[in-house]
């Protein structure tokens, strides 16, 4: 079995100046691992919607990369109210973020597909009341 | 086409770190997902947006530049978060439309 290696991350629940330091620094990492600017940018735009939505809608959460040789995955586990309908929130333009979280030029219903549109897989693993699991995949071959 | 080069053609460093990277086409959009969906890497990404997440956004969609158009100003917390982060953004005076009419002259 060949060598992982595993970033983990909390991320602050009601902080938007601080919402990206965790794909920021997976950014950093796997450039230090020298995969290629277009890989990066996928990991890193993903994991940044995700970011985003767990400071918007479930108080925060934790975030796990993995990077193996054939793949880098990120799983993404918050304790928010769950996603009631998945089919309309993967819609682009659905979205349930306030005004002011718009004003800030997120909400726009995006990040959900764009997380499918950056990543190879996508899985949601939601329970209204419980929490949302998120699980992507970018292959690197 | 150099970020460094649009300072030849009335736009301002507002935070300048890496002037040498070139810029393969243009990107205008407030929305910050749909930035991040839809702009390219090395895109020049004009907006008026100027709050801290505008630079996590280009960092990770790799623009080249932002550009902050119709003289909208660069707050100084967020400007400092752009250079540890080596983000380029510059200022236009312009309205959005003449800003994104004049880069593309300059690119073509």
């Amino acid at each position: 079995m060949s060598d992982s290696l595993v970033f983990h991350f909390d991320v602050d629940g009601d902080n938007f100046t601080s919402a990206g330091q965790a794909s920021t620094q997976v950014k950093k990492n796997l450039r230090q691992l020298g995969l290629s600017p277009a890989i990066i940018r996928r990991v890193s735009i993903a994991m940044y919607e995700g970011e985003i939505n767990m400071v918007i809608h479930a108080n925060g959460g934790t975030a796990d990369v993995v990077v193996t040789e054939e793949y880098i995955e990120i799983v993404l586990r918050d304790s928010g109210p769950g996603i009631k309908n998945v089919e309309e929130a993967m819609q682009e333009g659905f979205s349930t973020a306030t005004d002011s979280i718009r004003s800030l030029g997120f909400g726009a219903g995006m990040g959900l597909p764009n997380m499918k549109r950056y990543t190879d897989s996508m899985k949601i693993d939601t329970v209204v009341g419980e929490g949302t699991t998120i699980t992507m995949r970018v292959n690197l071959n | 086409m150099k970020v460094n080069d649009l300072l030849a053609h009335g736009f301002k460093a507002l935070c300048l770190t890496d002037g040498d990277r070139e810029i393969d086409g243009v990107y205008v959009g407030d929305l910050l997902s749909w930035v991040m969906g839809r702009a390219q890497m090395d895109n020049a990404w004009i907006t008026i947006m100027s709050n801290v997440n505008v630079v996590a956004v280009a960092s990770l969609a790799d623009t080249s530049c932002v550009i902050l158009a119709e003289g909208v100003a660069l707050p100084e917390d967020v400007r400092e978060t752009a250079e540890a982060k080596d983000v380029n953004i510059l200022g236009s005076d312009d309205p959005i439309y003449e800003t994104a009419v004049k880069l593309a002259a300059l690119l073509n």
